[in-house]
């Protein structure tokens, strides 16, 4: 019974991973830019829904589509300010504005709301559900967690394979100049996929702090680098892949915390990361991209 | 006739930059005999020394070799512990002897680390490079906070946790997991930081006018065309790598002996990040920036207390100002048009004055 209650916390955990994991991987597969800076619009998204609930007073459902709103723009915002004039510049460049605006972003948050920590308030108060004569009780907002993971994964599949947005984004992905022959955008699409990953952060922002309520300026960083690490994993670029990789780590860190060392857990999943690299770079499904000269 | 010139022009910007050095530290020593130095900006002094060290040798990796270290704050680390534990196994013998013992065992630890760490990492590329760099830095950072280790006469115990730490009559905890390293020695000296600084320059400025450093910068400008002209790649690679982590745990050594307490979560993913804000604004590949944006950067914020909220805003503003301004090809371009106007004007004035 205990293994499956972990079970379960791992699920929904990766599921948190899996979503944030996906901003991630497309950004990545697009852009081929890692968006360091992520992980700090989860951190946003929490505050903006915080907010909303504890000042504004606003239903549940209407903070969270505002975080997503407020998320969704800033996403375009870094994206036209910091990244657009980079589009050319070398990997190292484009990674550390990524890292400095993740910097802007995390000491914006510390002066507008402090460094003291905010205790969330979940979105969701329900009583947690009761099986087997209760002896496994699961969180209302764990199976919430997997519920909405499931639903986005399947709209962003269906997006990406049948909209003409996803077609164009696919397209950019495989080759950037010769989409913008064909008469694709390349700057709006990529403009698009921040958009929609920073509004996925926010759903995420919502989600890991319903699960776990402490909400700081540095809240969403090393959930980020965790989600990184489950979209390499997984294989970068590949949605299906950003969901494997992302509840494979949720499992493997809560079962890592509860059976191994509970200081160690970060440490454990980071090895994870390494060796994946090690024996196989391109993740569980990802493709083998041969190196041009 | 064209290499010799090209060599003495080399000589020449290193001796500039180990005049520099020395006069400040001259200086500087002088004005802190004097007393006019502020409490708080001597006790800076040490730290200053140790953060040029860390850009020196973070520069070596970012900037001549070409690849970001997110971790490189874990190299620190461990020199700084593995310091604190050889002096403290060491007590009794004098002082200078403890200092330049726990210097090179801490140094070739974190060369060690380098070592272990570069073999796996130096394989991958770019961002892939950078994200396990940062991984490698947490965990060092969580082993470091799990360990304890103390010393009776019987010698050196290593235990995984408090209970399991047991000492013999007389013996001392050194490494008390997350609380760090208590009473610490304090070896440390702004002559010995300047001595550091010296010899960090001294290696990196001779192996990057050397054959191999030519070697490393042909792999960072072109890796393929390099691998191509048979310049083996990784023994390249990890020799920039490990130097630069013999030096960072030099840095860490130099750092904890500073202060009475250190805790491994001080050297976090932040410590690597300031680090690497100072060589960015020092200029990737350019030594005497490195020292110089260190100094600044360190000092700047204890000048300027009232501005403390505002100034991690202002680095990360500045850090993609920089990044924007260096790398876009037309925002380069006007930029080199107003520089361009400015020196026409001097050099101008200069013919008029003639």
């Amino acid at each position: 019974m205990e293994f499956l209650f972990n079970l379960i916390n791992g699920i929904s955990l990766g599921s948190i991973y899996a979503i944030i994991a996906l901003g991630y991987t497309m950004v990545y597969g697009i852009a081929k830019m890692l968006n360091f800076a992520h992980g700090d619009v989860i951190m946003v998204g929490g505050y903006i829904s915080f907010c909303a609930i504890f000042y504004l007073e606003l239903p549940p459902f209407i903070a969270v589509v505002l975080a997503m709103i407020v998320c969704t723009v800033l996403g375009i915002i870094i994206e036209g300010l910091a990244y657009k004039p980079l589009r050319d510049a070398t990997s190292l460049a484009v990674l550390i504005t990524a890292i400095g605006v993740s910097y802007f972003l995390q000491n914006s948050a510390q002066l507008i709301w402090g460094s003291a920590s905010k205790s969330y308030i979940s979105i969701l108060q329900a009583e947690p559900i009761r099986l087997f004569e209760g002896q496994l009780t699961i969180k209302a907002e764990a199976v919430l967690t997997i519920i909405v993971c499931v639903i986005i994964m399947i709209a962003l599949t269906l997006f990406v394979n049948k909209t003409k947005i996803g077609k164009a984004m696919r397209a950019v992905s495989e080759d950037k100049g010769a989409a913008q022959l064909m008469g694709i955008n390349v700057n709006r699409t990529i403009s698009t996929t921040f958009a929609i990953g920073s509004a996925l952060a926010a759903v995420a922002g919502v989600l890991l702090c319903s699960s776990y309520p402490t909400l700081m300026p540095t809240t969403g960083s090393m959930p980020g680098i965790k989600a990184f690490t489950a979209a390499v994993f997984g294989g970068i670029g590949s949605i299906p892949g950003a969901m494997l990789g992302g509840i494979l780590l949720g499992i493997i860190e809560i079962f890592a915390k509860v059976y191994v060392s509970m200081e160690l857990s970060n440490a454990i999943v980071f090895a994870v990361l390494i060796i994946v690299l090690l024996f196989k770079p391109t993740g569980l499904l990802g493709k083998k991209i041969s190196e041009k000269v | 006739m064209e290499k010799k010139l090209k060599l003495s022009a080399a000589a020449k910007s290193n001796t500039i930059t180990y005049s520099m050095v020395t006069v400040a530290f001259i200086l500087i020593y002088l004005l802190d005999m004097m007393d006019v130095l502020s409490n708080s900006l001597s006790g800076q002094l040490v730290p200053i020394c140790a953060y040029i060290v860390m850009a020196l040798s973070l520069n070596l990796t970012v900037g001549v070799l070409g690849e970001l270290s997110l971790g490189h704050a874990g190299f620190m680390s461990v020199g700084a512990f593995v310091g604190v534990v050889v002096a403290g196994c060491m007590d009794g013998s004098p002082d200078i002897l403890r200092f330049i013992v726990s210097m090179i065992v801490g140094g070739v630890f974190a060369g060690i680390a380098g070592l272990v760490i570069g073999v796996p990492v130096l394989r991958l590329r770019g961002d892939y490079l950078a994200i396990v760099t940062l991984a490698f830095g947490e965990i060092i950072k969580d082993i470091i906070n799990c360990l304890y280790v103390g010393v009776d006469a019987s010698g050196l115990k290593i235990a995984g946790s408090a209970e399991a730490l047991v000492l013999g009559e007389g013996g001392k905890v050194l490494i008390n997991g997350p609380i760090g390293a208590a009473n610490v020695p304090k070896l440390s000296s702004f002559f010995a930081g300047f001595i550091l600084i010296m010899l960090t320059l001294f290696v990196v400025l001779n192996l990057i006018n050397s054959r191999a450093g030519r070697a490393i910068m042909a792999l960072r400008d072109n890796r393929i065309a390099a691998e191509s002209v048979g310049i083996p790649v990784t023994k390249y690679k990890l020799m920039a790598f490990i130097t630069s982590a013999v030096l960072a745990g030099m840095a860490g050594v130099l750092f904890s002996m500073n202060f009475s307490t250190i805790v491994a979560s001080k050297f976090d993913f932040n410590q690597s990040i300031l680090v690497l804000m100072f060589v960015v604004l020092g200029g990737m590949g350019n030594m005497r920036g490195s020292i110089i944006a260190a100094t600044v950067l360190t000092v700047l914020p204890e000048l300027m207390r009232a501005f403390e909220d505002f100034r991690m805003l202002l680095y990360s503003v500045v850090l993609i100002l920089v990044m924007i301004g260096t790398n876009n090809a037309k925002l380069k371009a006007m930029i080199g048009k107003y520089t361009g106007k400015i020196t026409a004007v001097f050099k101008k004035r200069k013919g008029e004055t003639k």
